[in-house]
C-alpha cells in the first residue's frame, strides 16, 4: 500500500503543479488577485504531497519492502538502518525524488519567507517554480518511477553499492541538491521579473539572499563530495576534473559570478540584464549537470543503469526550459535599461572583471567536459581530456581572479583614484610578497607554482585585513567623537563580514591546494609484519592484519604504527573489505588528520604470504581545502543574516540607499 | 566623449583578456587530449609511439603476474592483445576477465601504464573497453572466421557486461 500511496501522491502533485504553474501566472497578467492568491496555498499542498511521496519511499526502504524494484536493487536486509534511509536517494529514481523534494521545499520557503514581496512578483515566481517542478514530476512518473513493483518478489535485495555505504551518502547528495535546485529560485525570480518587467534594485535585493544561500549549499555539497572521494575512493586526490565533478562545478562558477553581479545590481542598479542572464545560466547548468550525470553519457560513481530514453527526456526538458527562458530574455531584456554610470577604476569594474573571468573559466571547463562527449556521439573517436588541461587553464585564470579579489572590496563604488587605492593596499602587497617567499623558503621547495599559490593565499588574507582596517580605523580629526574600534567592529554590517569570511575561505583553500600540491609524498611499498618504511620523516611500521567483520561485509584490518623523531604519532588501521552481497573488494583507507596535514594509508593486495602492497601518503595541509570551502559557505550564510534582508515594513535600507534612485523602502 | 573612450578601452581590455584566455585554453586543450586506441589498432601500429594514449578492453584471464610492486597483464579486445606493465597499487575492481582502461605510452611493444582505470561498479564496463570489444567483434565477423574464433567465455563475459 505504501508505495502506491507515494505513487498516487506524485500524480496528485502533477495536478497541483498544473494549477500552480498556470493560474497565478494568468492572474498576474490580468491583475486578478484571487488567482494570484492561489500560489501560496498551492505551494504548501505541493510540498505536503512531495513530502508524503518521499516519506513513502523511505518507509519502503526502512521496512525492507523488496517487492519494490528500487528497494530490491539498492538495499538489503543486512544494511544498517541509516544506510537504508540514505539508499532512498542512492539510485537514479530515488535521487529524483530527492530533487523534487528540494524543488518543492525551495518553493515553499519562497512562499513563506518572502512576505514583503509584491503579490504579482510572488505569484509569477512561484508559478515558474511550479512549472519546473512539473517537468521533474513528469520525468519521474513517465521514465523513472521509484515505486515500481517487481514480481516475483525477491527474498532479499541486491544491496547498496558498497562505495555508497558511508556517512558521505547521507549528507553529500542532499547538500548538493539543495544548491543545484536552489538556483531555480534565482531562475524563477529572473523569469518572473522578465515577465513583469520590473527589474529594479529592489528585485536584486529580493533575489540576493536566496541565491547566496543556494550558492552556500552548493559549496558545502561540492566540498563534501570532494572530501568523500578523497577518503573513500582511495585515489588520494581531492579533485579529479572528472566530468561529474565538472557538472557540479560549472553551476558553482556561474553562481559565484551571479552573487557578485547581484551585488552591483542591488547597490548600483547596473548589470541587471547580465544578472538575469547569469541567473538563467546557473540553473541551466544545474540541469545540464543532471543530464550529464543521469543520462549515462558519462559513466562514473554517480551514473546508474543508463537509459537513453531518460537522457533524451532530460535533454528535451533542458531544451524547453533554457529555450523558453532565453527567448523571454531576448524579447524583454532590451526593456531592462542601463544602470548608473561608473568610471574605469571602480568597484563595478572589479566585479565586472570577476564576472568575465568566472564565465571564461566556466567556458573552459565546459569545453573540456563536453568536447569529448560531442566527439564520441558524432562517432569521431574517443578522447579524454585530463587534469593537465584543466590545471593549465584554471591556474592562470584563478591567479588573475585572486589578484582582483584583493583589490575589489577596497575600491569604491562608481569611481576611485589609483593613488588612494594603492595607498590602501600597499601594506597588504608588502606583507603578501614577504610572507609568501618566507614560507616557500621554510617549506624548502621553491617552485613557480608553490610561490604563486602562496602569493594568492597571502594576498587574499592581507587584503581582507586591509579591508577590515579601513572599516574600523579611527578617522583623523574625529578622535573622541567616534566609537572605539571594537564597537565599530561589532557594528560592521553582516553582509560585509560575510564577504570577508568567504574571501578568507578562498585563501585557506588556496593555501591547502598549494601545500598539498607542492609537498605531498606518495610511496607504494611491499610490507610484511615487522617491516618499516620512512616517508617525509614519518616511520610507518606494519604489524600485521587481523579479520574484522562488519554487519554486511568481511574484512581484514591491517595495523600500522607511526613514529616521528622517536615519538609515537598514531596507530592506523586500514581495511580491505569484501561486501557479502556484491562481492566487491573495497579498500577502506586509514587517515590520520591533523591541522598540519594528513597521513593516509591503504592496503593494496597481498603480494605473497603476509606481505601486502601498502600505499602511504603524507599530505600536508590537505584538510584546509575543505575547511576553506566550509568557511566560504559560512561567509555566505552570515551575509544573508544582514539586517537589510530582514527589513520589516517601513525600515529603510542601511547602506547604499542613496545610490538607488526611485527605490522605496522594503515593502 | 571622454567616458566613451574609457568604456571602449574597458571593452577592449576585456576582449583582449578573454582572447588571451581562450588562446591559452585551446593550446592547453590541444596538447592534453588523450586519444583512445583498441588493442587491434595498437597491433596494427596505428597508435603513436611517443605520445600518451589510452588502451582498453578486458584483462585476459590468467595473465596477471605480480613481481613485487610491478604488475604485468594483457589487455585484449578478443581479437588482438597488448601487454601492459604497471607499477603500484591497482584499483579495487581490477580483475581478470573484467574491463579495464590503461593510460600510458608504448615502449618496445609493451604498454607502460601510468594510470589504470577499472571503475566503480561490478556491472560497469568502461565505455572505451566495451567499444573496443564491439569493434573487434564487428571486424571479425567481416573477416568471416578467417581468424581464430574468439574465446567464447571472454565474449560472453563482454556481452553480459555491456551497458
Amino acid at each position: 500500500m505504501i508505495p502506491e500511496l507515494g505513487h498516487f501522491a506524485l500524480w496528485l502533485a502533477v495536478g497541483v503543479t498544473l494549477v500552480l504553474g498556470v493560474l497565478p501566472l494568468v492572474g498576474a497578467q490580468r491583475g486578478r488577485t484571487d488567482l494570484m492568491l492561489l500560489a501560496r496555498p498551492a505551494t504548501s499542498v505541493l510540498m505536503g504531497l512531495v513530502l508524503l511521496a518521499f516519506g513513502c519511499l523511505i518507509a519502503s526502504f526502512v521496512r525492507n519492502d523488496f517487492s519494490v524494484l528500487n528497494v530490491a536493487s539498492n538495499s538489503n536486509s543486512a544494511l544498517p538502518l541509516m544506510y537504508r534511509i540514505a539508499a532512498s536517494w542512492g539510485s537514479h529514481e530515488g535521487s529524483l525524488i530527492l530533487w523534487l523534494l528540494m524543488q518543492a521545499g525551495w518553493a515553499w520557503a519562497v512562499a513563506n519567507f518572502s512576505r514583503n514581496l509584491p503579490l504579482p512578483m510572488l505569484a509569477r515566481t512561484l508559478a515558474v517554480m511550479g512549472l519546473l517542478t512539473l517537468s521533474f514530476l513528469l520525468f519521474v512518473l513517465l521514465s523513472s518511477n521509484p515505486f515500481d513493483r517487481i514480481l516475483p518478489v525477491p527474498l532479499d535485495g541486491q544491496d547498496l553499492n558498497p562505495q555508497l555505504q558511508d556517512p558521505g551518502m547521507i549528507f553529500h547528495p542532499p547538500m548538493l541538491y539543495m544548491g543545484y535546485v536552489g538556483f531555480s529560485v534565482a531562475f524563477a525570480f529572473a523569469v518572473a521579473a522578465l515577465i513583469g518587467g520590473n527589474l529594479d534594485a529592489q528585485w536584486a535585493r529580493w533575489m540576493r539572499p536566496w541565491t547566496t544561500v543556494a550558492w552556500a549549499f552548493l559549496t558545502f555539497g561540492i566540498a563534501l563530495g570532494s572530501w568523500w572521494a578523497y577518503y573513500e575512493l582511495g585515489w588520494g586526490g581531492w579533485w579529479f576534473w572528472d566530468a561529474v565533478e565538472n557538472a557540479s562545478f560549472m553551476p558553482w562558477l556561474v553562481g559565484t559570478a551571479l552573487i557578485h553581479s547581484l551585488a552591483v545590481s542591488e547597490k548600483r542598479g547596473s548589470f541587471k540584464s547580465w544578472t538575469v542572464l547569469l541567473a538563467i545560466s546557473a540553473y541551466s547548468l544545474s540541469l545540464l549537470g543532471t543530464f550529464l550525470v543521469r543520462s549515462g553519457v558519462i559513466t562514473s560513481v554517480h551514473s546508474f543503469a543508463s537509459d537513453p530514453a531518460r537522457g533524451l527526456f532530460i535533454l528535451v526538458m533542458l531544451g524547453i526550459t533554457v529555450g523558453a527562458a532565453l527567448t523571454l530574455y531576448a524579447w524583454r531584456a532590451s526593456s531592462v535599461g542601463l544602470g548608473a554610470r561608473f568610471e574605469m577604476l571602480s568597484r563595478e569594474t572589479m566585479l565586472l572583471t570577476n564576472n568575465v573571468l568566472l564565465v571564461v573559466a566556466t567556458a573552459a571547463v565546459m569545453l573540456g567536459t563536453l568536447y569529448p562527449l560531442i566527439l564520441d556521439s558524432l562517432g569521431l573517436g574517443k578522447i579524454s581530456v585530463g587534469a593537465p588541461y584543466f590545471d593549465a587553464v584554471f591556474v592562470p585564470i584563478m591567479a588573475v581572479l585572486v589578484f582582483f579579489m584583493g583589490i575589489g572590496p577596497l575600491s569604491r563604488w562608481k569611481r576611485d583614484e589609483m593613488p588612494a587605492l594603492s595607498r590602501r593596499l600597499r601594506w597588504a602587497a608588502g606583507v603578501t610578497v614577504v610572507s609568501a617567499l618566507l614560507s616557500a623558503w621554510v617549506g624548502g621547495k621553491l617552485t613557480i607554482m608553490s610561490i604563486l599559490g602562496l602569493l594568492m593565499a597571502f594576498w587574499i588574507t592581507a587584503s581582507v585585513a586591509a579591508d577590515l582596517w579601513e572599516r574600523i580605523k579611527p578617522i583623523k580629526g574625529m578622535a573622541g567623537m567616534q566609537a572605539p574600534w571594537w564597537q565599530r567592529l561589532r557594528q560592521l554590517p553582516r553582509a560585509g563580514v560575510g564577504m570577508m569570511l568567504a574571501h578568507l575561505g578562498v585563501a585557506l583553500f588556496c593555501f591547502g591546494v598549494t601545500m598539498v600540491g607542492t609537498y605531498d609524498v606518495e610511496k607504494d611499498v611491499a610490507m610484511g609484519p615487522g617491516d618499516s618504511t620512512t616517508v617525509s620523516g614519518y616511520t610507518f611500521t606494519y604489524l600485521g592484519a587481523k579479520p574484522a567483520n562488519g554487519p554486511n561485509y568481511e574484512a581484514l584490518r591491517g595495523h600500522l604504527t607511526v613514529v616521528r623523531d622517536g615519538k609515537p604519532i598514531a596507530e592506523m588501521f586500514p581495511e580491505k573489505r569484501i561486501y557479502r552481497v556484491q562481492r566487491n573488494p573495497m579498500t577502506e583507507a586509514a587517515i590520520y588528520t591533523r591541522v598540519r596535514g594528513d597521513l593516509y594509508v591503504q592496503l593494496g593486495e597481498v603480494i605473497e604470504g603476509e606481505t601486502w602492497l601498502v600505499r602511504i601518503w603524507v599530505k600536508p595541509f590537505v584538510s584546509w581545502i575543505w575547511f576553506g570551502c566550509l568557511v566560504m559557505g559560512l561567509g555566505g550564510i552570515l551575509a544573508i543574516t544582514d539586517r537589510r534582508y530582514r527589513a520589516k515594513a517601513g525600515a529603510t535600507a542601511t547602506e547604499g540607499a542613496g545610490a538607488m534612485s526611485g527605490v522605496s523602502a522594503a515593502r | 566623449m571622454k567616458s566613451r573612450n574609457k568604456k571602449l578601452a574597458l571593452l577592449g581590455g576585456v576582449l583582449c583578456a578573454s582572447g588571451i584566455a581562450v588562446a591559452l585554453a585551446l593550446n592547453a586543450f590541444q596538447s592534453n587530449m588523450v586519444f583512445f586506441y583498441t588493442p587491434t589498432q595498437v597491433a596494427a601500429k596505428e597508435a603513436p609511439s611517443n605520445r600518451t594514449f589510452r588502451v582498453g578492453g578486458l584483462v585476459q584471464e590468467g595473465t596477471v603476474r605480480r613481481q613485487g610492486l610491478d604488475v604485468h597483464f594483457v589487455v585484449t579486445d578478443t581479437a588482438q592483445t597488448v601487454p601492459v606493465t604497471y607499477t603500484g597499487m591497482l584499483p579495487d575492481l581490477f580483475q581478470e576477465g573484467k574491463g579495464v582502461v590503461a593510460q600510458g605510452q608504448l615502449n618496445g611493444g609493451v604498454f607502460v601504464a601510468r594510470e589504470v582505470l577499472a571503475k566503480h561498479d561490478e556491472n560497469y564496463m568502461p565505455p572505451e573497453a566495451a567499444d573496443a570489444i564491439e569493434r573487434a567483434r564487428k571486424g571479425q565477423s567481416r573477416l568471416e572466421a578467417s581468424q581464430a574464433a574468439p574465446d567464447a567465455a571472454v565474449t560472453s563475459a563482454a556481452a553480459g557486461k555491456q551497458p
